[in-house]
């Protein structure tokens, strides 16, 4: 990469860095209590938090490696982002609106109040800190990987900056401010997405004749032909996406902020448009670059290559630098939202039985961040919108059927609850941890490594109905009132039973 | 001969009505009649969530099968592009939007109607 590109997009980088840590400390000012920590109070607006959940939710893969993956394999990538905004629709139409109304910070939360069984939610705790961790890994690995080839610096580098940037906001503001970050944070990916691809376009497209001209004599490739590929694969990422989004820790936790469980269906209505303008940018980057890049690099860094390829030149470069600007955006917001997530339910669950809530709550953000950034150093080489997709099929072979048939079904029992989640949870971490290590094999085994969400989602909701029916007997005393609390709309006076989720202030 | 004393008619306050004066009166109460009225609000909010899924299966999530089923439909342009691109890759969002917004008026039209009815007494009570 050339000199300028790196200098300016050192420049970009720092500039982002400093954004969000200025932001950061600002909120300092306004979170004191533990509230404020946890959950900003919810003085959030649900505009504002649509933008913050989708600025929180755009991570490195959607910036960067879906772009790469479509432009390599063609429009079965295509389902990557679909599935993640396809996810919300399902999360709008089972989840939204009752888990609000449970009141539940965390999924562990949910678990304690709709199950009575505080197993239940030790086991959820678990399953939200390997989901962050594996969540957490691709994001520093893009980091490296995109300072790597700006700078030439080593790959740790670019994962550090984002440790230490993210730990000191999270320590310094909570989530007050970090709702405020990530709002900002999806406008800034739009831009920097949308600015380098409007620029290309209007000085290389020729007009709109010779765009069209371009796009009729466009070579689409055939590697969607049948045979090909694998429909299993597809349908797996399908399931994982569609599924796994409801579970994920740093989406569940925003849900609190909403005021009610209308705003939290409206507010989801916002952040699929949002999803939806964001989402249709990958593929063009993805056809520019396999009309212009002949060579096959890393996926993961095709995108920051293009501007330079097209242009050329000190344009070029600038170009180069707002695309890094905006990847750094993407590691940082997502970074935060999972150190928080995590930070909350590890500090709620391990540490604040012996110290203070917002101590706690400091100390877990730390050994989060530090045990990602070990666990980065020590994973191997996948593609960062694949291992991002692999935490999307634990989610969805844990809490997806926790979240669906505690909310709609009142057989769910607490042992049957358990037995579903460690069996969805053991079989897909599994073939996570297979696959981060380089295990691979032949035929439909390795689909079934690569892509797992599709066998081990149908195993874990068979294996919560059937202990669930086994165990009817230990189905929680008031499951009655809580199944009133999540579907009774908060307008109308009802009892609603007592749960107040830990550290609530309510 | 002893004649049977005549019929009275015995009246009383209604005591069944006073006691409870609505439906949220009963399901506080987490009588049978309350109960129902969950299960009826419960079964319509999942009717239309999966009302709604069904049609995200069929139009979205149908389309890795219908291009493998029909690569000249996959591979017929609209405006230069190939479906298999295109409807992916664009013509899904909008569909993803109207779904979630249709969803939403519903689901809070059934909540309204839902508040109306449990704020009036029910139609029949429990003894």
């Amino acid at each position: 990469m050339r000199d300028l590109a790196g200098t300016l997009s050192v420049i970009a980088i720092a500039a982002v860095a400093l954004l969000t840590l200025a932001v950061g400390v600002f909120g300092l000012r306004i979170s004191r209590t533990t509230s404020d920590f946890y959950v900003a109070s919810r003085t959030v607006g649900p505009t504002v938090n649509a933008a913050a959940i989708s600025g929180e939710y755009l991570s490195a893969a959607s910036f960067l490696g879906v772009a790469g993956l479509i432009a390599a394999r063609g429009p079965d990538m295509l389902w990557y982002p679909v599935g993640w905004t396809a996810g919300y629709l399902v999360l709008l139409l089972f989840v939204a609106a009752p888990l609000r109304r449970s009141r539940a910070y965390t999924v562990p939360d949910f678990a304690e109040f709709r199950l009575e069984s505080s197993a239940a939610r030790s086991t959820s705790s678990v399953l939200v800190v390997l989901i962050a961790v594996f969540y957490l890994v691709p994001q520093l690995r893009g980091a490296g990987l995109t300072v790597q080839i700006l700078t030439g610096a080593p790959s740790w580098v670019g994962a550090g900056i984002v440790g230490v940037v993210v730990l000191v906001n999270v320590a310094a503001g909570g989530m007050r401010s970090i709702t405020l970050v990530q709002a900002v944070q999806y406008w800034i990916k739009l831009v920097a997405l949308v600015l380098p691809l409007a620029v290309i376009l209007v000085l290389r497209s020729g007009g709109v004749h010779g765009a069209i001209h371009r796009i009729h004599a466009a070579d689409w490739g055939s590697d969607w032909a049948p045979g090909g590929h694998s429909l299993y694969l597809t349908y797996s990422l399908i399931a994982a996406t569609f599924l796994g989004t409801m579970g994920l820790p740093h989406v569940v936790v925003r849900y609190y902020t909403n005021n009610d469980g209308r705003t939290a269906r409206r507010t989801t209505v916002v952040v699929i448009a949002l999803l939806s303008a964001f989402y249709v940018l990958p593929p063009v980057y993805a056809g520019l670059a396999r009309g212009y890049l002949h060579g096959s690099g890393n996926t993961d860094t095709i995108i920051l290559g293009l501007p330079s390829a097209v242009l050329g030149g000190q344009l070029g470069d600038v170009l180069t630098a707002v695309l890094a600007a905006g990847a750094f955006a993407a590691f940082l917001s997502t970074s935060s939202g999972l150190v928080v997530s995590v930070a909350g339910v590890v500090g709620q669950d391990v540490l604040g039985r012996r110290i203070d809530a917002v101590p706690a709550f400091r100390m877990a953000a730390m050994l989060a961040t530090v045990g990602a950034l070990v666990l980065t150093a020590a994973s191997s080489g996948l593609s960062v919108a694949h291992a991002v997709e692999l935490a999307f099929a634990v989610s969805a072979s844990t809490f997806c059927p926790l979240l669906l048939l505690g909310i709609w079904w009142r057989g769910l029992t607490g042992p049957g609850a358990i037995a579903g989640l460690v069996a969805g949870g053991g079989l897909s971490v599994a073939a996570v941890v297979a696959a981060s290590v380089g295990a691979t094999a032949t035929g439909f085994l390795g689909d079934v490594l690569a892509q797992p969400a599709l066998c081990t989602v149908p195993v874990a909701f068979v294996v919560m109905v059937g202990v669930s029916l086994a165990t009817a007997r230990h189905r929680p005393e008031h499951v009655a009132r809580t199944l009133v609390r999540l579907h009774t709309p908060e307008a109308i006076q009802v009892d609603r039973g007592g749960f107040r989720a830990r550290g609530s202030m309510e | 001969m002893n004649q049977p004393p005549p019929r009275v008619r015995v009246t009383g306050p209604r005591r069944g009505r006073s006691r409870r004066s609505t439906v949220v009166a009963e399901i506080d109460a987490q009588t049978v009649v309350g109960d129902i009225y969950i299960r009826s609000l419960m079964r319509g909010q999942l009717r239309l969530a999966l009302a709604v899924t069904a049609v995200l299966l069929v139009a979205v999530a149908s389309l890795p099968l219908v291009f493998e089923r029909w690569p000249g439909f996959a591979a017929h342009r609209l405006l230069g592009v190939p479906l298999v691109w295109l409807l992916p890759g664009v013509a899904c969002y909008p569909l993803l939007i109207a779904l979630a917004w249709v969803y939403v008026r519903r689901a809070e039209r059934n909540e309204r109607a839902f508040g109306e009815l449990v704020a009036q007494e029910p139609p029949w009570s429990e003894e």
